[in-house]
């Protein structure tokens, strides 16, 4: 089959969301990455491939991991970047999402990496810019980089999608983590579990091809993978459910609950975690966790996202 | 200036009339409906082709002033009445300051005489500030000229005071006008809860949010007695509420907004924050029982809901964006194109719907073009074929879903009190 014939990632501006793309377009984003990762191993890591790009990272929430994920992607790949981090109070004094987003554009940048505390904040850039979109994360609609660097790390693992059983363990209702898995696996032709208390599941999700499971014992004992999602403890405050110590007993994943669970079980987790609450320490480092694996990982597909949004091909020459 | 409308059809259920008629317009009044009328002395219009309804009355209109002029003032929220073919109009009282004192309903009235181009009349709020704390002053607000009671916008949540408001408006006959939704329930959504606020990761409004409280008030109304209509209906639960509340003999009407009717929750797809209304567009099962409802006589009544924003309101993330949508200006045209052209209702329906029982809801003049009523008629192309589009609103503001689509039948013309408000005829329909 040629390139022509499938729609690439490169054919796109920007990447929203794992919900409107194909199955190809994503084994081409995990394909791009292997090359991606063998040359974050190399002591020198630097590529010309963005060079005189500008990457800009708007950041609307606080966050670590995925801004410097993000940076440490686009400095390998040779782009100047730089960070905007915009407090929710600016928000709130009524500083327009949109203004900030076309004088970001103004000053020069080619993508700008969003994470936005609302849905759809990636659509209304998008929509309003004409440089590169990707979505790092929108409310509770959709983080696809995180749900691609899972992918990736399992396909690794396992060498496969296909047939794999996946339980998404926590507050899915509020989890763009667990809505692009949801996408993302179903699509590469996995079976995905959610697992959490009732309020904490929203509604319709059987609709869209996903078992919906209230007990975690039940459900590891089904499973090939499960991915621990952090839980936030504003969602208690909100009435959601009683207590973090009686979540953490219901869901929390545990040493005990892993010794009962199969040995080749894969752990993930997204981070940042919650030790002791949604998972414990030693849970986190158990031989079955890919938990540090996951993070690594995030820095080489967010490369080849990079990659293929410029305009490269899976399988040109670049990397080696 | 005497007119002479020949070769319309007009359509008028309440006099019951339904055919190619004539109609004489003298000092603004219906003078003579018949064939072969004399029209010496009348500029003759020729509307052969063309339909004559009364004109339309929307129980439902945010006209934002007084305080949010930028959105919209009652002589620009007229002016879009009439391009959309309304005669008759209400101003809700959720205007900044709300209409909870008379002096407001007064401003109101002066406005509306010195710059509206169709009739308004105010609507009184049901509580101080429309909080749902403390009861307004009803009467004063009736002397005044409200013509209904509402807190739109929201439900007075609490039951002792919404109760003690049904028992003590039982003095003055108007009826109230209520927002159904559960301040808990709804609290912080922006669309409809189902799988496509799952799928767009936006929180959702349940439909128990209106169920609950359209099943308290329809409780309370039928304990004491009063008069209450259901705004903007959107849920099948709530239909049923309403038939089975009929079947009892509680006094209940509802509505139903052109946008309910017609849009369902998939329609928010893409987070145009134009789709951003409260009660949010529901699902599509939603949709069929409202649409059923209207069928069956359940719901009584067409409203628009119209409820305008600026650009920059709307130029926001969607959680952010505020609720609601114009409808003045496309309402006649959705109901044409999702009812009469698809078989579903007949013009004389529609008139009712539209025209004739918003006037008796709200005991005002209209709703038929008997000899020696005021001459609130329009002129309607039924079959004409016609692209919304933002730059022809006369509205203020432009945010409408619509936009972009195609809706067939329009208004043409619009006559309150016997002059042309609006019109938008060929020079050859006017015969010297």
């Amino acid at each position: 089959m040629s390139f022509t014939q499938t729609r690439t990632l490169g054919a796109r501006r920007h990447l929203l969301g794992l919900e409107d793309l194909s199955a190809a377009e994503i084994n081409e984003v995990l394909e791009t990455a292997i090359p991606c990762k063998e040359i974050i191993q190399r002591e020198i890591k630097k590529l010309p491939t963005l060079r005189g790009r500008t990457v800009v990272t708007l950041f609307f929430e606080p966050s670590t991991r995925t801004r410097i994920s993000f940076e440490l992607a686009a400095k390998w790949l040779g782009a100047d970047t730089v960070n905007v981090t915009v407090s929710t109070s600016s928000v709130q004094k009524g500083e327009n999402f949109v203004d900030t987003a076309r004088t970001i554009e103004a000053l020069g940048a080619d993508f700008i990496i969003l994470r936005h505390s609302m849905a759809g904040a990636a659509h209304l850039l998008a929509e309003h810019v004409k440089c590169r979109v990707i979505n790092a994360g929108d409310g509770a609609r959709e983080h696809p980089t995180q749900a691609l660097l899972d992918i990736f790390t399992l396909k690794e693992k396992c060498g496969r999608i296909q047939g794999l059983k996946v339980a998404i363990v926590g507050d899915i209702s509020h989890s763009r983590v667990a809505m692009s898995n949801i996408y993302g696996l179903t699509k590469l032709g996995a079976k995905v579990m959610v697992v959490g208390p009732p309020t904490l599941i929203p509604k319709g999700l059987t609709e869209l091809g996903v078992e919906v499971e209230y007990d975690l014992d039940r459900a590891l004992s089904e499973v090939d993978v499960v991915n621990i999602l952090r839980i936030q403890l504003e969602r208690q405050q909100k009435g959601l459910f009683p207590s973090l110590r009686e979540y953490s007993r219901l869901y929390g994943l545990n040493a005990e609950r892993l010794s009962k669970a199969r040995k080749d079980l894969i752990v993930m987790h997204p981070g940042p975690t919650n030790l002791g609450v949604e998972i414990t320490e030693e849970a986190a480092t158990d031989s079955r966790s890919v938990i540090t694996t996951q993070v690594t990982n995030g820095v080489a597909v967010r490369m080849a996202i990079f990659y293929l949004l410029n305009g490269g091909r899976a399988n040109d020459e670049f990397l080696s | 200036m005497s007119f002479c409308l020949k070769n319309g059809f007009l359509v008028d259920p309440a006099a019951g009339r339904f055919g190619k008629l004539d109609l004489i317009i003298e000092d603004g009044v219906v003078a003579q409906v018949g064939t072969d009328l004399d029209s010496t002395n009348c500029q003759v219009f020729d509307l052969e082709g063309l339909y004559v309804f009364p004109g339309l009355v929307d129980v439902h209109t945010h006209l934002r002033e007084p305080g949010e002029e930028e959105k919209e003032t009652i002589a620009t929220g007229a002016r879009a009445a009439a391009k959309g073919g309304f005669t008759s109009i209400t101003a809700m009282p959720n205007t900044k300051p709300p209409a909870d004192q008379s002096t407001v309903i007064n401003y109101v009235l002066s406005k509306a005489k010195a710059e509206a181009i169709v009739h308004i009349y105010p609507v009184g709020n049901i509580t101080k500030g429309g909080k749902g704390e403390e009861m307004a002053e009803l009467g004063e607000l009736a002397a005044a000229g409200a013509v209904a009671f509402s807190d739109d916008g929201a439900s007075v949540m609490n039951a002792k005071t919404q109760r003690a408001a049904f028992e003590y408006g039982k003095l003055f006959d108007k009826v109230f006008l209520l927002h159904c939704e559960d301040a808990n329930l709804a609290r912080d959504g922006s669309m409809h809860e189902g799988t496509v606020s799952t799928r767009l990761g936006l929180k959702g409004i349940p439909a128990l949010a209106e169920e609950i409280i359209v099943a308290r008030d329809l409780q309370l109304a039928e304990a004491t007695g009063a008069r209450i209509h259901i705004c903007h209906v959107s849920t099948k639960r709530s239909v049923e509420l309403v038939r089975e509340a009929k079947l009892r003999g509680v006094k209940v009407t509802a509505e139903a907004t052109p946008h309910h009717l017609s849009l369902i929750d998939e329609d928010v797809v893409g987070f145009n924050t134009a789709t951003k209304v409260n009660p949010p567009l529901r699902s599509r099962a939603d949709r069929e029982a409202l649409r059923r409802g209207v069928m069956d006589g359940t719901i009584d009544l067409i409203a628009t809901d119209h409820a305008p924003h600026t650009r920059e309101e709307k130029l926001k993330e969607y959680p952010l964006a505020p609720c609601g949508m114009i409808g003045l200006e496309t309402a006649l045209g959705i109901i044409l194109t999702e009812f009469y052209h698809t078989g579903l209702l007949d013009l004389p329906v529609i008139v009712e719907l539209m025209s004739l029982r918003p006037a008796r809801l709200l005991k005002i003049s209209g709703g038929t073009l008997a000899p020696g009523t005021p001459a609130d008629l329009i002129v309607v192309d039924p079959n004409l074929k016609w692209e919304v589009r933002a730059e022809d609103f006369a509205s203020k503001s432009c945010n409408s879903p619509f936009i972009g689509k195609e809706l067939t039948g329009k208004n043409l013309a619009t006559m309150v009190d016997g002059c042309w408000v609006y019109f938008d005829l060929p020079s050859e329909r006017a015969q010297a």
